[in-house]
C-alpha cells in the first residue's frame, strides 16, 4: 500500500493571551473549533486526537468526553513543550498505518491566570530524580542557564549573541497583533534586564501566557479535497538526552538525533530549509538548536545569531517569524505548537507580510521540552508546500 | 559537622535510596559504580543506567572536585548557586555551591564536599570553594 501521506490541513492561534474568564478546557475546544473552521471540517470528522500534559484528566480521556469526540485512535505521549510537534509526526504515522484520517492536536492552558510558576516540579517521591535535584531548588531557568555559561565557556559565546536572538523576536513580534510583547528591544535592554540565573537575563526567557492552539492533519486525499494550500509532513524525527553523570555534556541536545532523522527521511538538508520555527524557551535554546540542526557548526551559534541574521528578509535564515515565546505566545508553559502553525502559515503564504518569506516551499518545526541540562525532549517536523 | 539550612527543602526518599541518605547522614557522598560494564553514575540507582546490570556498588566519593558550569539565582530567597560538580571520580552531581561570593566562581574551581541540613534535618550534599 503506498503512503496516502499526511497535511496539516487547519491551524488555529488562540488570540487570547489572558484567560481570566475561561477554563482549560474550555480553551482547548475553542481551539479544536478554531482548526477545524480553517481546515474546513466538522468535529465528526475527526478520528485521531493527540493531547499531552497540558489537557486535564487522564490521557486523553476526559478531553475525548469533552469534545464529543468520536475516536479510534488517541495518544497522550508526553514529552514537554515539544509535544504537539512529535503528534504531527504520530498522526502521520498513524494515518499512514490506517488507524485513522483527520488527526486533533489541542494545546491549551491558562498558567498567566491560575498565577502558575513555570517548571513547577512534581513533588512525587516516586520520581527517580526527585530526590537528588529538589533539595537543591532547581529553578527552570537556572537549568538552562548551566548550559548556557558552559556553551559560553567552551566556544567564547556571549550575553550579547544571546541577545540578539531576542532582538529578533522583537523585531518579528512587532508586526504581529496578538503578540504578548510588541515592543522593539535592543542588545541592551537584554542585557540590563534583571539576572534571573546568571548569565540569562530576564529577557531571555520566554513570556508566560494563556491561550493555545491546534493542528489538525489529514489523510492526503482528505487534504487534496479541502482547496486550502497543501502543506505535507514529509519527514520527522524524535529523540530524548539526559545526563548520567560520568560522560556529561551540556552543549548538545537531542535535537541533533531527531534533526538528522528528520532530514533522511525528507531527504533534504539545511541547506534546503527556507524557515524555521525552533522552541525558544530561552535563547540559549535556539542557539543549541541552530547548531544541533545543522544550520551552523557546534560552537558558531554565537556568530550565526548575531548581528540580526535571525530576522526574515535581512538575516540569512529567518526563525520564529510570530515574536516565538521569547514575544508572542507560550500558552500553558508549552511553545511545540505555535512553532508548527506559525510555519504552516509560513508555507501557506500567509504569514504577515512583514515576516513573510519568499517562495517558502520547505520550513521546520523544531521543538526541545524539559529540562535542558538533566533531562530533555527533542521533536522535528519537516514541512512542505506543495 | 552539617550546618542548617531551613531554606533547602527535604530530600524525598524511596526504599531504593534510602541507603544513599543513611550515607548522607555519615558525611559520604555516594555513586554508583557497576562491575558489569564499568561505567559510573550518579544519580546512583540500584541497576546501571548503561548496561540494566544489577552488578552495581554505590561507593563513597572523595569530595574533591571542580565546577563543571553553574548560575547564580540573585533572586532565590535566599539566593543560591546551581552547579554541576565533577567528582575527581569522573562523575557530575548537580548541587549548589555555598560559602562563596557568586562572582569569585569559574568553570574549573576546585571545591570541596560539605554537607547542609535540610529543612527536616537530612544532611544534603552540597560543595564550597576549597580551602
Amino acid at each position: 500500500m503506498a503512503n496516502p501521506g499526511a497535511y496539516i490541513a487547519g491551524i488555529f492561534e488562540h488570540p487570547t493571551r489572558l484567560a481570566t474568564d475561561k477554563s482549560v478546557a474550555q480553551l482547548h475546544a475553542e481551539v479544536a473549533a478554531g482548526a477545524l473552521a480553517d481546515a474546513g471540517l466538522g468535529k465528526n470528522d475527526i478520528d485521531g486526537y493527540f493531547c499531552a500534559g497540558d489537557a486535564p484528566g487522564i490521557g486523553p480521556l476526559s478531553m475525548v468526553e469533552y469534545l464529543g469526540l468520536r475516536v479510534r485512535h488517541a495518544d497522550s505521549t508526553d514529552i514537554g513543550g515539544s509535544s504537539p510537534i512529535a503528534h504531527v509526526a504520530y498522526a502521520a504515522q498513524a494515518i499512514a498505518a490506517g488507524k485513522c484520517n483527520v488527526a486533533l492536536i489541542t494545546t491549551a492552558g491558562r498558567p498567566r491566570a491560575a498565577a502558575e510558576a513555570p517548571g513547577t516540579l512534581t513533588e512525587n517521591p516516586d520520581y527517580p530524580e526527585n530526590g537528588f535535584e529538589l533539595p537543591y531548588r532547581p529553578l527552570l531557568a537556572a537549568g538552562y542557564a548551566l548550559c548556557a555559561r558552559r556553551h559560553m565557556h567552551e566556544f567564547g559565546t556571549t550575553s550579547e549573541q544571546l541577545a540578539w536572538i531576542k532582538v529578533a523576536a522583537s523585531r518579528h513580534a512587532q508586526h504581529n497583533p496578538n503578540a504578548m510583547l510588541r515592543k522593539l528591544v535592543t542588545v541592551e535592554d537584554v542585557l540590563a534586564s534583571p539576572m534571573v540565573a546568571d548569565p540569562l537575563h530576564r529577557l531571555d526567557c520566554c513570556i508566560m501566557s494563556d491561550g493555545g492552539g491546534a493542528i489538525i492533519v489529514t489523510r492526503g486525499e482528505v487534504g487534496k479535497s479541502l482547496g486550502r494550500p497543501l502543506v505535507r509532513v514529509r519527514g520527522s524525527g524524535e529523540s530524548i538526552k539526559y545526563q548520567l553523570g560520568s560522560h556529561i555534556d551540556l552543549t548538545t541536545t537531542a535535537g541533533v538525533k531527531s534533526g538528522q532523522m528528520a532530514y533522511e527521511e525528507a531527504g533534504v538538508t539545511p541547506a534546503d530549509i527556507k524557515y524555521l520555527s525552533t522552541y525558544d524557551s530561552f535563547t540559549i535554546t535556539v542557539l543549541l538548536a541552530l547548531e544541533d540542526l545543522g544550520f551552523c557548526a557546534k560552537g558558531e551559534g554565537g556568530r550565526f545569531v548575531e548581528d540580526g541574521k535571525l530576522v526574515s528578509g535581512v538575516g540569512r535564515l529567518p526563525v520564529n517569524t510570530d515574536g516565538g515565546g521569547l514575544c508572542n505566545n507560550h500558552p500553558a508553559h508549552r511553545g511545540g505548537m505555535t512553532k508548527v502553525i506559525e510555519a504552516t502559515r509560513q508555507l501557506r503564504g500567509e504569514a504577515h507580510p512583514a515576516v513573510q518569506v519568499k517562495n517558502c516551499d520547505l520550513a521546520m518545526a523544531h521543538g526541545t521540552g524539559g529540562m535542558l541540562d538533566r533531562r530533555h525532549g527533542c521533536a522535528t517536523v519537516i514541512l512542505e508546500r506543495e | 559537622m552539617s550546618s542548617q539550612n531551613p531554606s533547602r527543602p527535604s530530600p524525598m526518599q524511596t526504599v531504593e535510596t534510602k541507603p544513599f541518605w543513611e550515607a548522607s547522614a555519615r558525611g559520604e557522598l555516594l555513586y554508583g559504580s557497576c562491575s558489569a560494564c564499568g561505567e559510573k553514575h550518579y544519580y546512583p540507582r540500584a541497576r546501571c543506567p548503561y548496561c540494566l546490570s544489577d552488578q552495581v556498588t554505590w561507593l563513597a566519593a572523595s569530595g574533591r572536585g571542580t565546577i563543571y558550569s553553574y548560575s547564580a539565582v540573585p533572586r532565590g530567597n535566599p539566593p543560591y548557586v546551581s552547579a554541576y560538580v565533577m567528582l575527581e571520580e569522573g562523575v557530575a552531581v548537580f548541587t549548589n555551591i555555598v560559602e562563596c561570593d557568586p562572582g569569585d566562581l569559574s568553570i574549573g574551581l576546585a571545591v570541596e564536599l560539605v554537607f547542609e541540613k535540610s529543612r527536616d534535618g537530612q544532611p544534603v550534599a552540597v560543595f564550597r570553594p576549597a580551602s
